[in-house]
């Protein structure tokens, strides 16, 4: 096994970058329609890689959905070396709709794109991201390229709202910090405290994950075309399809603005202030971005000393078993509850022990929920629509207007990173034991055959009973999606030419 | 207290019948998988004592895999398995089962081989075919359904009557807790909530289990200096051994693990159930057994109070051997997604699994009997998928409540009964609600 440093040239820039200075952005959906075509476009394409230097004007990302990849050509026997998840397609599976909260008004036969209809199937995902005043000339360039080689299903354009999302909170404020130069040692181990350093394979194919080990990705014969791959670093003797690349999830989650903010204000008395504290508290963070917690003392792996990243993710919810300051259920602590392998207690063998073997009481409370380090994904999502102030969205005459989030996370296993994290804490029942409630913002509400209802949210307080919010709506519709494998450029290179 | 009871009535399936069963056993069920509490075959619900029950047919996929060890797999046959937990006895609750529901009964296992065609004989047939668990883990042992039951429906009336005090303001724990208190009182002066007194321990059942606890520790000890003799050549057997067993654990077949999703993520609880071949060769044939008689110790006298090492989300699981310790079943009920037991299994347990499942024919290599195996996750969640074995008819019998529901709902009622609380208790307390 070799650790050589990554080659960011090999890496699409979207595994290290946010772009956050290409303000505009619109992916392109495209299905082929002459494979030679397309091959050709793709062959030669040119993505951004991940190494750092000048801001270009535009840059490409490039994914394939499965069914893409066997439109192009790739052979079945190296597209079932993919995770199962990538190859059974986000919204084709009734199972896994149903494991990921996707019903009712999200189920995938209702989608917009993606779902189960293999004709609204993307085949390749096109995304593009510009300085402003240069996305249009761009897609109308790209375009006329691909008159031949696809049909475009349709433009996922975006919005620039400024780094907040539809319903006014500042959003994409936590990432985990990526291990570019492969600093953790590649071995299994246990983490006794917080941290948001990871390792690469957990975003990055082709490298030790946070358990020491490769996930699974289709290693090829260094023969013929698969002879330009890069090699694997488990397997020397084999091309490895995966390295330098990731999955990419892609979701349209359609946000009604004003019912957010009128369920809210209705809950609220339309009191100003506590209208605003009621929506933190569903959030788990300020409408600025601030957390509801102060930074913890401890420095955390992989946020560092730096002063504004302390303020804005230096904080774990270690003494807020309770969720007194941050609920419980909030969305940030569901959808990351920032905690060790192991719940915290004195160091010591003998203290450890006890709580490996579950004897610790207070340990067992908080152990509901643990290692979120193997469920961490990279979002890089992006608003589209119309922004709507809250004023206006609490105004009664609020436009109906079109707005929501292309929802977009990296991660290296689907089903241990991004399903894990939907389908047991966001759309979990009984997350942290929580009974009757599931994420106040992404939720169903849905009642199950066992639950009669999954529409509460509940805000423990000091000295007094809990503030339980019942019959919340729908905030938050799912209406497209589907799975990608975002390529490392070499890689993309292959699957042109396979 | 009621303990609870175990029955896995196992019994061959008659050659080219399985079809036909596969047929009767869906007639069982409302939903893919999940049983019909009413259903005219076997009324589950009708059972007050019952906790959980399910039909698997045991189809063995992976016993070829013997092969890899360089030995040829017999064929064994094909089982129906009935398997069930329960308040009291297992051979009570099929006695139960056989004065309720003689004919369906009837139906289900006139597709086994040796079925007796007197309808006398039914009880003895099931008892001779209900095997012995080889471990057992109950939640909380002594919660009975009936006192799920009365719990539940006391948290669910306090939950209901809190929203209606929820203006209450800070400082007024003590009013609030004694305004609880009375209401439940009034409720069950008026016959709507119940604490029905927890019987007595059953003396017979008192005194094994004390018995049980004290000597495998006193076996332990008389064995202890031959122990530590044999522990370096012990630990050359084992090393070797993990050097060499091989791993299977190719991914799942799709259509394999489409069936299982079908009936998987419906409810809170899900049941899983999986079988696998011990390696050949007496040391494995040995440690298995021993390891899984201490699982067993620590499930009936260690854990037993809301969970298994650091684990709350199993309701029952149990171990049994079948085919004379060749093969090993374990089958559980757990709440959450599949994905999240797993990673429970990986993240919380890998040790505890390894110690038993690492016995077992193609599980991921360790070390040291705890180390590596499950931790190898994506090769671990393989072969479990591969090991499991898609149930038939499962049942549950009181829906929609998690096994922290269940132990929350006690914590409510022992603070009913609790003569009086500081107002931090009464603060935790509430939040339960």
């Amino acid at each position: 096994m070799s650790d050589a440093a990554i080659d960011f040239a090999d890496v699409q820039g979207l595994l290290r970058f946010g772009y956050k200075h290409h303000t505009e952005s619109a992916f392109a959906l495209l299905r082929v329609r002459n494979r030679a075509a397309a091959r050709a476009w793709l062959a030669a394409a040119p993505v951004g890689s991940a190494e750092k230097g000048s801001l270009p004007p535009t840059v490409l990302q490039i994914a394939f959905g499965a069914e893409g990849l066997r439109e192009l050509g790739v052979p079945a026997q190296v597209a079932e070396g993919f995770a199962p998840e990538f190859v059974g397609g986000l919204g084709t599976d009734a199972n896994r709709a149903r494991r990921l909260g996707d019903l009712g008004v999200s189920d995938p036969g209702r989608w917009e794109w993606g779902g189960p209809a293999a004709e609204r199937l993307p085949h390749v995902l096109v995304m593009v991201f510009a300085l402003p005043g240069r996305l249009q000339a761009c897609c109308h360039d790209l375009e006329s390229h691909w008159t031949i080689a696809f049909d475009l299903m349709r433009w996922l354009s975006t919005t620039d709202m400024g780094g907040v999302e539809p319903f006014g909170f500042a959003d994409g404020l936590s990432q985990p910090e990526i291990d570019w130069s492969r600093e953790i040692p590649p071995e299994d181990h246990d983490r006794l405290t917080y941290g948001n350093l990871s390792c690469l394979g957990e975003f990055v194919l082709g490298y030790p994950n946070e358990y020491g080990r490769y996930t699974a990705r289709p290693l090829l014969e260094p023969v013929g075309a698969a002879a330009h791959l890069p090699r694997a670093e488990d397997a020397p003797d084999r091309a490895d399809l995966g390295r330098n690349g990731s999955y990419l999830v892609l979701r349209t989650l359609r946000q009604d603005v004003p019912g957010f903010w009128r369920y809210v204000d209705a809950q609220s008395g339309s009191d100003a202030a506590q209208r605003k504290q009621l929506a933190e508290a569903m959030v788990g963070r300020r409408m600025d971005g601030q957390p509801l917690l102060p930074p913890s003392d401890e420095v955390i792996p992989g946020v560092g000393t730096d002063p504004t990243a302390r303020a804005k993710n230096g904080f774990t919810f270690d003494d807020d078993a309770a969720g007194v300051r941050c609920p419980v259920g909030a969305h940030i602590r569901r959808a990351n509850p920032r905690n060790p392998d192991l719940p915290a207690g004195t160091t010591g063998l003998i203290s450890r022990a006890i709580r490996i073997l579950g004897f610790d009481a207070d340990a067992l409370h908080a152990d509901a929920v643990a290692s979120a380090r193997f469920h961490r994904v990279l979002r890089r999502g992006r608003e589209y629509g119309v922004r709507l102030s809250m004023a206006e969205a609490l105004s009664g005459r609020a436009p109906q207007v079109e707005t929501g989030l292309h929802f977009v996370c990296l991660c290296a296993d689907l089903a241990r990173q991004f399903e894990f994290v939907q389908g047991a804490w966001i759309a979990g029942s009984k997350f942290a034991g929580l009974p009757h409630e599931t994420d106040p913002l992404l939720g169903n509400r849905l009642a199950a055959p066992d639950e009669p209802a999954t529409a509460r949210f509940t805000i423990p307080r000091e000295g007094c009973p809990s503030r339980v919010v019942d019959g919340l709506p729908t905030f938050i519709e799912v209406v497209g999606g589907a799975y990608f494998f975002l390529p490392g450029v070499r890689a993309l290179r292959y699957l042109a030419t396979v | 207290m009621i303990p609870q009871g175990h029955f896995m009535v196992v019994a061959q399936v008659r050659a080219g019948h399985e079809p036909a069963l596969r047929e009767v056993l869906a007639r069982m069920n409302a939903g893919p998988g999940q049983a019909d509490p009413d259903n005219r075959l076997l009324p589950f619900g009708r059972f007050d004592t019952l906790h959980f029950a399910r039909f698997a047919i045991l189809v063995d996929a992976t016993h070829g895999d013997l092969a890899a060890h360089g030995v040829m797999a017999d064929t064994l046959p094909t089982y129906l398995a009935f398997l069930g937990d329960c308040d009291g006895p297992g051979a009570r609750q099929l006695d139960e089962f056989v004065r309720v529901a003689p004919t369906g009964l009837r139906e289900v296992f006139s597709h086994c081989t040796t079925f007796p065609p007197d309808e006398r004989d039914l009880g003895p047939w099931l008892h001779a075919r209900d095997l012995p668990v080889a471990a057992a883990y109950v939640n909380w042992i002594g919660r009975s359904v009936r006192r799920v039951r009365e719990e539940r429906a006391i948290a669910q009336a306090l939950a209901d009557r809190m929203r209606q005090l929820q203006s209450a303001a800070p400082g007024q724990l003590q009013h609030v807790r004694k305004q609880l208190v009375d209401y439940v009182a009034a409720e069950r002066e008026q016959g709507r909530l119940a604490v029905t007194p927890e019987p007595p321990t059953p003396f017979g059942w008192w005194l094994a289990n004390l018995a049980h606890a004290i000597a495998i520790p006193i076996l332990g000890l008389v064995a202890l200096p031959f122990l530590l003799l044999y522990a370096p050549i012990f630990l050359w057997q084992l090393r070797s051994r993990e050097r060499s067993d091989p791993e299977i654990a190719p991914p799942p077949d799709p259509a394999h693990v489409a069936e299982l999703a079908t009936f998987e993520d419906r409810f809170v609880t899900n049941a899983f159930t999986a079988m696998g071949t011990v390696k050949p060769g007496a040391f494995r044939g040995v440690l298995v057994v021993v390891l899984v008689a201490l699982l067993d110790y620590a499930a009936r006298h260690v854990y037993g109070r809301g969970h298994l090492t650091r684990v709350q989300t199993i309701h029952f699981a149990r171990w049994v051997f079948i085919d004379d310790r060749k093969r090993l079943l374990f089958a559980s009920n757990y709440d959450g997604i599949l994905e999240s037991y797993m990673d429970d299994f990986i993240n919380k347990v890998a040790w505890g699994l390894n110690l038993v499942f690492s016995n077992g024919v193609g599980y991921p290599r360790t070390n040291w009997l705890v180390q590596g195996g499950a931790r190898n996750s994506q090769a671990f969640k393989n072969y479990l998928r591969r090991h499991q074995i898609a149930n038939s008819v499962w049942y549950k019998a009181d829906v929609g409540l998690s096994a922290m529901d269940l132990a929350r709902h006690t914590r409510i009622r022992e603070g009913l009964e609790r003569a009086s609380m500081s107002d931090r208790e009464i603060q935790d307390w509430l939040r339960l609600l």
